[in-house]
């Protein structure tokens, strides 16, 4: 399969509805494996990285899952190629950053990634729609199954899967989930529960990863160790927290729209005034003001199907995406002003905010009802 | 005193976190503060930056001047990229990365999912040793028919398990 035909549509699991889907944008798991006694990529020779890509590849492509899959080696890949892959999180910000001797291979649904000579041998990735840790687990260690047949990887019984980095050793297993917050965020709690939530050993992150920004009001949480507990227990006890984060948001709303409708509906006016007139976006704007528009359907001062126009754009408007759909490079004052091109475009077709339908619906009934 | 991070410049950032009851100390200059984000001390997780760093002391108590004998990867390369060179590190540099992996991880010891054969050669090795066990009991009551039976299942058990360690 072409980039192109893979990047005409958006990944399943931006499409799809998974359990709380209003808050969690997606849930990932990773596994990192690496092959017995052969240097890390990072310590590997050019040459070695080379061979050690060639006796993958050919197992990864040969996977059931990766039937018609999008296979390419980072090499033969354009730096703006290679942007929108990390824009969709398909591959890392590292990964991106690599050459000869590494490659990619995504499935057709692109809800399975594998990064070939990432800073391990071996990185899998497996990505859903809403809070579905246990499912993306479930098919990440299928793969990871399927390949330990056919390849040696690097396992010691005491430390488990051994990783070029000390901090992934024993699952090699990294999960994590994409939360969008505006509520914590407006309320100005958001720096409590970031917290609590890293002095219980998860880490709390930005829109790509580590030592990223939290843009558009969404974080990233996952385990920090990996040494000591069972891949189950962990994703369970990164769930629970997960949960208890999305009741705290859910209350936070129902906070905000008691006690500060109108601040809400000045958010939710202004963003929707913002983008539908302005000019000139820059990608950051753009992603704050589209999550106060995404929090506007949540509350029901949009309808319902405009859902996923918005949650299109979030990726639709970032540098690689805009570049490759007006298929030239663009500097930055250009892509501000396709951007906002395209976000009016778009929201043409939306109705004005309804803040009549707001209090109604909302989150769960009985708070809804008190404000009646 | 010099920054942690570049080791260039003179710390002006000063950082201590109490982490699950282990306390880790962190010095920074002022730039390095900024690029690592180290604004809202509470709110950042200090082990991240830490890794390399403190990995590369831990190792440095072990062993000096010590390469991998597969990869050729020193101490100096760790403390440089805060990454191993291939699996045979983790036996080479051992004694330092113990320390580093107790103050990083829940546990010491892996208790998750593990590769088949290496499934299959636990449970060999747990069957072989009861076996073994049986057969010394019976060489002791003198029960030789029940004896050979074992020798034969056990040298049978033996042609099955793989040569890996």
């Amino acid at each position: 399969m072409k980039l192109s035909s893979m990047t005409a549509t958006a990944g399943e699991w931006l499409r799809g509805e998974g359990p709380h889907h209003q808050i969690v944008i997606s849930s990932r798991v990773r596994l990192a494996r690496n092959l017995r006694n052969r240097p890390f990529p990072g310590w590997a020779k050019k040459a070695e990285r080379g061979s050690i890509l060639e006796l993958i590849r050919p197992h990864v492509e040969d996977l059931s899952e990766m039937q018609d899959s999008f296979s390419e080696s980072l090499q033969d890949l354009s730096a703006l190629d290679r942007q929108v892959l990390v824009e969709r999180h398909l591959i890392s910000r590292e990964h991106a950053a690599k050459g000869a001797g590494s490659a990619v291979v995504v499935n057709r649904r692109q809800t399975l990634s594998i990064m070939i000579n990432e800073e391990d041998h071996l990185r899998m990735q497996s990505i859903r729609s809403g809070l579905q840790l246990k499912q993306a687990f479930k098919l990440v260690d299928k793969i990871d199954a399927a390949l330990e047949s056919k390849l040696e990887f690097a396992f010691d019984p005491r430390l488990g899967y051994l990783t070029a980095c000390p901090t992934n050793v024993g699952t090699g297993m990294r999960a994590s989930a994409m939360l969008h917050l505006p509520g914590l965020v407006l309320s100005e709690l958001i720096n409590q529960v970031i917290q609590a939530v890293s002095k219980i050993g998860l880490a709390v992150r930005g829109l790509y990863g580590e030592g990223t920004e939290a843009m558009g009001n969404l974080f990233q949480i996952s385990n920090q160790t990996t040494l000591g507990e069972k891949e189950e227990e962990i994703i369970n006890r990164l769930s629970k927290v997960i949960e208890t984060i999305i009741e705290k948001e859910h209350d936070a709303r129902q906070v905000l729209l008691q006690k500060k409708p109108n601040t809400l509906w000045d958010q939710i006016g202004r963003a929707y005034g913002v983008l539908t007139y302005a000019h000139a976006m820059a990608s950051k704007e753009a992603l704050n003001l589209l999550s106060i528009i995404k929090l506007g359907v949540d509350l029901g001062a949009f309808p319902e199907d405009r859902r996923l126009p918005i949650d299109e754009l979030f990726i639709e408007t970032q540098p690689a995406h805009l570049q490759k759909s007006s298929q030239q490079k663009l500097n930055a004052e250009e892509r501000d002003h396709l951007r906002a091109q395209i976000i009016r475009e778009r929201l043409k077709l939306f109705p004005k905010p309804d803040i009549s339908k707001m209090a109604r619906k909302s989150g769960n009934g009985s708070t809804a009802e008190a404000i009646e | 005193m010099l920054c942690d991070v570049c080791k260039c410049n003179d710390a002006t950032v000063f950082l201590t976190q109490i982490l699950e009851g282990k306390m880790q100390k962190v010095n920074l200059c002022d730039a390095c503060s900024k690029e690592k984000g180290v604004q809202d001390p509470t709110g950042f997780a200090l082990a991240d930056l830490l890794l390399g760093i403190g990995a590369a002391e831990e190792i440095e108590k072990g062993a000096s001047s010590q390469k991998c004998p597969v990869c050729g990867f020193s101490q100096a390369d760790f403390k440089k990229t805060g990454r191993l060179g291939c699996s045979v590190c983790y036996v080479t540099f051992a004694e330092g990365l113990n320390t580093l992996l107790k103050a990083m991880h829940k546990g010491t010891e892996h208790v998750g999912k593990m590769p088949e054969r290496e499934h299959r050669a636990i449970e060999l090795s747990h069957r072989k040793r009861a076996l073994t066990e049986n057969l010394q009991k019976a060489v002791a009551d003198e029960n030789y028919e029940t004896a050979a039976t074992l020798r034969d299942q056990i040298k049978q058990l033996e042609s099955d398990l793989p040569n890996s360690p």
